[in-house]
């Protein structure tokens, strides 16, 4: 009897999250944490753009003394979008919805995040809230600036501030469930032997945002509610003439958005801290004190937000309180920049796309940091309040800081998340077009700023034009540095060499499972018997060896 | 390839008790709180002085308690850990009474 034996031509590819269903259905309705942190990349993406693009708007605007391009009123709400967009739907919820969502399940070894429909639940949020905010925009937009100071978004706007402030709404119940999952799951989901003491500091760092997002978030989400209220049925609540205080409005406002700043940056210093340990080759140096450095800053950040009130008519005696505290946050900052550069120090040190970005960001954080303590110091502030020396300092955190730091972790994880290698060399360049591009617009703006140029106005003063000119400059190659690794990483998403499981050698959980991981992570359960970045015991890989400086 | 709605398994494992009720209970509950809103209403039609503001805050704070002790089953957790969330919730809101009323408080100081 004759038997036939089949030989498969070519291995079956392995089964992982990218290709375990390919319909639209299974995509829209995945539970998958990995998935769902895919979602988010291409909604944040998008999102991005559109601030960016206002950005240059505003940019183009101000490459002329005169308002030529566009009239007062466009302008007020330009920057409003810009803003809004930015603030409430780009830099809130990219590092943890996109590299958070992917890697805290992998980082402490679960199988996915405590609660997956919720975080499905929070993709849909944020998405109803961006479309809103998108119809908003079409219907005419909103110009109350991103804060939305009353009276004049309650009694003198007469643009879609109710819709806005909906769609932040609806956003922020995204983030406030994103961080409802992160604190179950750190809590409760760790792998047997992986000990607080062991958590990677991207874990601390998201952990402390997670805080950050449910404790703040709802007070603005009831003051978004409260100026509707008012704005619609004439309640006075901030209104001096019902009988309300528009200070009140700047306490509740400020009270989340002043900590909302730590929800931006402090998942990129956990970023950075994976980043730099992975590329020195070392554990970070005071582990304990970088760890507890995140919740410090989630502390002491909910004690600081009047200082964006001290010209707006707050008691003295609260500025000055408002002032102290507001240094106290410099100490776990420097904390963690002095440990990082403590982490350097003889380290091998290799100048790899994501460590480059890292060192972007210590410089940058570093300035906009500085920069913080010269505005919290009472007699400065009352100087250049409301100028381009605060827009300056607010960049240099968030786009300089929050921003780098994303991007250094989407190239790190690149390889895990997709399981191909991005183009070195393209991304070393693009790397450098950021770092100038960023200085180049931001700088100058210190310096006008410092000189008088008060913000949110169309028009200047022609002696201010050399430096506007710089910026806007600035900003186009900023926007080239942001438009390569669009690019090239959809490029290496078909073109990119295969990435190893571990192709940087590194510590960590995410790096013991396959690249793309499988679609409940480790086929077992992984028992963590080491401490964390434990890089004396992993050998370096090739690649990494013959570093430009050791 | 379906996946499952949960995907963790040994997640969440500590037990969860907590004093559970009857239908009957929440019902009750609910109610109390239609009441105490109702009664908000109709207080506020009636002029009681500087206790305007005291007495509608009372209220409120009644019917948030209600809500934390029995709607999100505070109380009857056996865990500290429920013990912990709560306090800090009241800990940041302090924070957030105390330091705006610093400034409210001291406006009039010169």
């Amino acid at each position: 009897m004759a038997t036939t034996t089949v030989i498969p031509a070519t291995p079956a590819p392995k089964l992982n999250y990218l290709n375990n269903g390919h319909t639209l259905k299974s995509w829209l309705l995945t539970t998958d944490h990995k998935r769902i942190a895919l979602l988010y990349l291409v909604s944040v993406t998008a999102m991005f753009m559109l601030g960016g693009f206002f950005a240059m708007l505003i940019r183009l605007e101000l490459l002329t003394p005169q308002g030529d391009l566009m009239q007062a009123d466009t302008y007020n709400k330009v920057f409003t979008m810009h803003g809004m967009i930015m603030v409430f739907f780009f830099l809130v919820p990219v590092v943890p919805a996109v590299l958070g969502n992917f890697l805290v399940p992998l980082m402490v070894g679960a199988k996915d995040l405590a609660f997956p429909r919720i975080n499905l639940l929070s993709w849909y949020l944020y998405v109803a809230g961006g479309l809103l905010f998108l119809h908003c925009m079409l219907n005419g937009g909103v110009d109350t600036g991103w804060t939305f100071y009353t009276p004049y978004s309650t009694v003198g706007s007469n643009t879609n501030v109710i819709e806005a402030g909906l769609a932040i709404f609806l956003a922020g119940f995204s983030s406030i469930f994103t961080g409802l999952n992160f604190i179950v799951t750190v809590h409760r989901m760790r792998a047997p032997g992986l000990t607080w003491g062991r958590l990677p500091l991207f874990i601390w760092s998201n952990y402390a945002t997670a805080l950050v997002m449910i404790l703040g978030t709802p007070v603005l989400a009831i003051t978004i509610v409260l100026v509707a209220v008012e704005r619609s049925f004439h309640l006075g609540i901030f209104d001096p003439n019902l009988g309300g205080d528009p200070l009140l409005f700047q306490h509740l406002f400020w009270f989340y958005s002043h900590p909302a700043v730590y929800i931006m940056i402090l998942p990129s210093m956990g970023v950075i801290s994976e980043v730099i340990a992975c590329f020195t080759r070392k554990r970070v140096f005071g582990y304990k004190f970088v760890a507890l450095s995140s919740v410090a800053i989630a502390v002491f950040g909910f004690l600081v937000w009047a200082h964006h009130m001290f010209v707006a008519g707050i008691s003295l005696y609260a500025a000055l309180v408002f002032s102290f505290l507001s240094f106290s946050v410099g100490v776990p900052s420097a904390v963690k920049v002095f440990n990082w550069t403590a982490t350097l120090y003889k380290g091998s040190i290799t100048y790899a796309t994501p460590m480059l970005y890292a060192f972007g960001f210590i410089g940058l954080f570093t300035i906009g940091g500085l920069t913080g303590l010269m505005l919290a110091t009472i007699g400065i502030n009352v100087h250049v309040t409301d100028t381009y020396f605060v827009i300056a300092h607010f960049h240099y955190i968030m786009v300089g800081g929050a921003l780098m730091g994303y991007l250094g972790g989407l190239h790190f994880w690149w390889p895990k998340i997709t399981g191909r290698m991005y183009p070195e060399a393209w991304a070393k360049l693009s790397a450098m077009f950021v770092f100038f591009g960023f200085n180049l617009t931001f700088f100058p703006q210190f310096i006008l700023g410092y000189l008088g140029m008060p913000r949110r106005y169309w028009q200047y003063p022609p002696e201010f034009q050399v430096l506007n000119v710089l910026s806007t400059a600035g900003a186009s190659v900023l926007a080239v540095g942001y438009l390569l690794p669009m690019i090239y990483l959809l490029w290496s998403l078909r073109y990119g060499p295969i990435a190893g499981d571990n192709p940087w050698g590194a510590a960590g959980l995410e790096w013991k499972t396959t690249s793309p991981p499988p679609t409940f992570n480790f086929d077992e359960t992984p028992v963590v018997t080491w401490e964390a970045y434990n890089y004396d015991e992993i050998p370096e890989p090739k690649e990494l060896e013959a570093p430009v400086a050791r | 390839m379906a996946q499952p709605e949960s995907t963790h398994e040994h997640d969440l494992t500590v037990e969860h008790e907590h004093t559970t009720h009857s239908q009957g209970f929440y019902i009750a509950i609910g109610a109390v709180l239609l009441v105490l809103t109702i009664t908000t209403a109709a207080v506020a039609f009636i002029n009681l002085g500087p206790f305007n503001p005291v007495v509608a805050l009372l209220i409120a704070t009644i019917k948030a308690t209600l809500v934390i002790l029995f709607f999100m089953h505070v109380k009857g957790a056996s865990e500290k850990l429920t013990g912990v969330v709560v306090l800090s919730a009241f800990f940041f809101l302090a924070i957030l009474l105390t330091l705006s009323l610093a400034d409210y408080l001291t406006r009039s100081w010169r």
